[in-house]
């Protein structure tokens, strides 16, 4: 298949057609807005890395000895806004979701390339929203806005960081569209929906929800924002409003967020670990209908977060069963990819142990999800440490793992350049024993009782919270890692042909990197998704080095 | 791939990534749709919000809702319906390509919208003068009595949720009516200029799937807040 | 592409109809039916919806049938919300 015989610096491609800061600013090129979000998403991820690690070195000692009691609250609610808003929700589908899935479909683009640009735009506007709140004060109410604290208590600028979330909300919205569009209106001949890659059918499973969820959101905050400026009550208790109404809508979109974070990161996984076994899919129109199945049940689970808050216990018992519905089609989803490893001629390459590490964390954070679905566990261990190690191992563990997987996976198609292996494949393993050194302790301190967002606790807990922060510095290592290289192989790395891991798929038919037409003419579909058993393996070890 | 001598017949407004006009037509009208689509979602928030107290509070909130003026609100509708029907005798007179009467029926959409907002407008000054505006200095005395002698007495708190909803229902409305009004002034400046032809009117159709969407939200508003057991 | 040669006197009876039906809410409102009134309220609300989105947005008789598989799924998702928020306040005192 690799056909790649001039060397890249000579071909046209979307990199080298145009320089200057215009042509970037104003492009529709997917691909290069593609990038733009890469370096936006970046920022903001070390911005939210700062303040986990200062809320890390806070929770060394057990006194309050670093931060103010004030500060700290700051602290974990700017870390959960950037993470969540500015990081987590745009990451893949913002980056190599808005560089593939036109690829991978045979377009030229996606449908709206305009609007494409307006949604980094409105990210972008969003970002600078976030930025100026946290550098003139900042917020206090925790990621999740809870009334009436945030509407009637709190001195701190709600409704900027609420407008920021807005903003950046409708830049999310408007990717989803363009997704769900492009993938109905501009899929190449021949490329049925039995045929799409499963990451397409994961970004489009994220898309409904990203279009369905978001405008619930946006609307909440409208009316906390009212309710701070115009006296209106809605929220209010004191006119005998009710605040569990703000978490009812709040938890309809942000808890299928969830899955909008982790859904594109299995999209990665199923191309990354069908790519190193050499395997077809097992069972592709199960994983496929997973996704959508994971994005319609995520829509019935929303009041799980409230079980301790005050709602019917009736209605409780029914959230609680249809959370543990959710398990069935991610647990299809598990199963699957162990079972297309079975048997595969297996290649231990950087993406496929991102993909390993993936499984594992996945795997606890979404069964220690069960735990927090079943009523009685979740009375005793509500608002502990226990439920901030379960959603880090799906968003960190989970989500991040999938997304670094991708990125050195695609990272030729990108860039044009081979990353250094040994040093992927170092990263890689930084990162799974920092991430289980933070964050499984933390399991256990919710366990035993250490609440979260307190900025001091017993003595009792000091030896799990040091091993935690210890974690927490391996990790930053890990994560600034694969930045260095990267940087580095725009510039020294190997020229990468076009399909070095000889996968299949259409993104690897044409050259690395690609023209700004992705290819030289529509290609024609006459073949399966995750074809291996007809792809002839030029190098046995699958063109890793 | 634009300057290739077989694409000469082409539209000029094809975008350079759809293979023809029907495809590009056919992903608008799709995106316009899932955009609506949120629009749902997005007012389903409030929607979601009214169903629950009105439920709680059914005596105050009906108590409250008297108080509103049902002539201008049925006035309103009738101009709201009216505004659609110019819209869709817009987007017939761009299908065959009558650039005089398209922008005749643009300008009287813009105006119907215009006159609902004024109404609108007037509304909202009586509720200021009645002190029916949530806040500090709200205050509330029901107008006719709700309902039958041995209810409650009406909770003046319950009666400035209401009003809150009806404020904020009404507001969110008036902010995508004006939003309308917008594009519209916009799209008649540019089928002034001949810019829309019976080949491409793709614009004027997605600017009134999304003004029918409007009255589509006010339709239901109306019952909802006007409406509520005016049977004494 | 496939509109039917609706004329505009189609269009205008639609909204004649439309009129109708507004008086006829407002009709309705004044009459006790009990718990009949909001039925009805929202009964004439979505006929008058139903027509709006079928003749004037042009959904009946599209070639399209995405388009009424996307409003399906708005509608749906607008019941979920409503839904199962209420099934919280419907149960909350019963225990």
């Amino acid at each position: 298949m690799a056909t790649a015989t001039l060397p890249v610096t000579e071909r046209e491609n979307y990199l080298n057609k145009e320089y200057g800061i215009r042509s970037w600013l104003f492009t529709i090129d997917h691909k290069r807005i593609a990038l733009l979000y890469l370096l936006s998403v970046t920022f903001f991820f070390f911005i939210g890395g700062l303040f986990a690690l200062l809320i890390r070195l806070e929770l060394l000692t057990p006194a309050g000895d670093l931060v103010q009691a004030d500060t700290y609250n700051k602290l974990f609610t700017m870390h959960g806004m950037v993470m969540v808003f500015f990081f987590l929700i745009p990451v893949v589908p913002a980056t190599l979701g808005n560089f593939l899935v036109p690829i991978m479909i045979g377009a030229k683009d996606l449908a709206f390339p305009r609007i494409n640009l307006m949604s980094w735009y409105l990210y972008v506007i969003g970002g600078i929203l976030i930025m100026h709140c946290m550098l003139t004060g900042g917020v206090d109410t925790g990621w999740t806005f809870y009334t009436p604290y945030s509407t009637a208590f709190t001195n701190t600028k709600i409704i900027e960081a609420g407008l920021a979330v807005f903003v950046a909300g409708f830049s999310s919205i408007f990717t989803g569209l363009n997704f769900i569009v492009t993938v109905h209106r501009m899929r190449a001949p021949g490329m049925t929906w039995g045929r799409l890659p499963l990451f397409i059918w994961a970004n489009y499973a994220t898309s409904i929800i990203m279009i369905l969820g978001t405008p619930v959101v946006a609307i909440t905050i409208i009316l906390v924002a009212a309710e701070r400026l115009f006296h209106l009550g809605i929220f209010d208790p004191k006119l005998g409003g009710d605040p569990l109404l703000f978490q009812h809508l709040f938890w309809f979109y942000s808890h299928p967020a969830v899955y909008i974070m982790i859904l594109p990161s299995m999209g990665i996984i199923s191309e990354i670990i069908t790519c190193f076994s050499r395997k077809r899919i097992f069972g592709y129109k199960f994983v496929a209908l997973s996704s959508v199945a994971i994005a319609v049940l995520g829509f019935l689970v929303w009041a799980h977060h409230m079980f301790v808050a005050g709602m019917s216990v009736y209605a409780a018992l029914i959230f609680s069963f249809l959370s543990y519905m959710v398990a069935v089609p991610s647990a299809i989803k598990v199963f699957n990819w162990t079972a297309t490893m079975y048997k595969g001629s297996i290649s231990y390459t950087t993406p496929m142990l991102y993909a390993f590490g993936f499984l594992g964390l996945f795997t606890i954070g979404g069964l220690t999800g069960l735990f927090l679905a079943s009523l009685g566990i979740d009375v005793h261990v509500t608002d502990t440490y226990f439920v901030v190690a379960h959603f880090h191992y799906i968003m960190v563990g989970g989500v991040l793992m999938g997304y670094l997987g991708g990125m050195h996976f695609w990272w030729p198609k990108i860039s044009g350049r081979m990353y250094p292996e040994g040093w992927g494949r170092l990263a890689a393993l930084i990162v799974f024993i920092g991430f289980n050194l933070t964050f499984f302790p933390q399991f256990i301190l919710g366990y035993v009782g250490m609440p979260r967002r307190y900025w001091q606790y017993s003595p009792e807990f000091q030896v799990l919270n040091v091993l935690s922060t210890a974690g927490s510095t391996i990790l930053g290592v890990g994560y600034l890692l694969p930045m260095i290289y990267f940087l580095w192989s725009m510039r020294y790395g190997k020229q990468a042909p076009d399909n070095p891991w000889n996968a299949a798929g259409l993104e690897w038919k044409t050259s690395s990197p690609p023209t700004t037409f992705n290819f030289d003419e529509t290609p024609v579909v006459d073949f399966e998704a995750y074809d291996y058993e007809n792809i002839k393996d030029t190098d046995d070890d699958g063109g890793a080095h | 791939m634009s300057d290739s001598p077989a694409v000469t017949a082409h539209n000029p407004e094809l975008r350079h990534h759809f293979a023809d006009m029907a495809q590009q037509k056919d992903a608008a009208s799709l995106g316009m749709w899932l955009f609506l689509v949120t629009e749902i979602m997005f007012f389903g928030g409030m929607f979601c919000a009214y169903l629950i107290y009105r439920l709680q509070h059914f005596n105050d909130f009906a108590a409250a809702s008297q108080s509103l003026d049902i002539t201008l609100g049925a006035i309103n509708t009738a101009v709201l319906i009216g505004s659609s029907l110019t819209v869709v005798l817009a987007v017939n007179a761009a299908q065959r390509g009558k650039r005089k009467l398209l922008v005749f029926y643009l300008v009287a959409t813009i105006v119907l919208g215009c006159t609902f907002l004024g109404i609108k407008a007037k509304e909202y000054t009586q509720k200021f003068e009645e002190h029916h505006v949530p806040g500090p200095t709200f205050h509330f005395i029901p107008t006719r009595m709700a309902g039958h002698p041995e209810q409650p007495p009406i909770d003046e708190r319950h009666a400035e949720m209401f009003f809150s909803l009806y404020f904020v229902m009404t507001g969110m409305h008036a902010v995508h009516m004006i939003i309308g009004v917008g594009l519209f002034s916009v799209l008649t400046f540019q089928s002034w200029k001949g810019r829309y032809s019976a080949g491409y009117y793709t614009p004027i159709e997605n600017a009134g799937l999304y003004w029918h969407f409007v009255d589509v939200v006010w339709i239901y508003l109306f019952p909802l807040l006007y409406l509520i057991s005016l049977h004494g | 592409m496939s509109e039917h040669s609706t004329s505009v006197g189609f269009y205008v009876m639609i909204f004649i109809i439309l009129l109708l039906l507004t008086a006829t809410t407002v009709g309705a409102a004044f009459i006790n039916l009990g718990p009949l009134n909001p039925v009805i309220a929202l009964g004439i609300a979505t006929t008058k919806a139903l027509l709006v989105v079928l003749f004037f947005m042009h959904v009946k008789g599209a070639s399209e049938k995405m388009i009424q598989v996307v409003i399906m799924m708005g509608i749906f998702f607008l019941l979920l919300l409503l839904g199962l928020a209420l099934a919280d306040y419907g149960t909350r005192l019963w225990s």
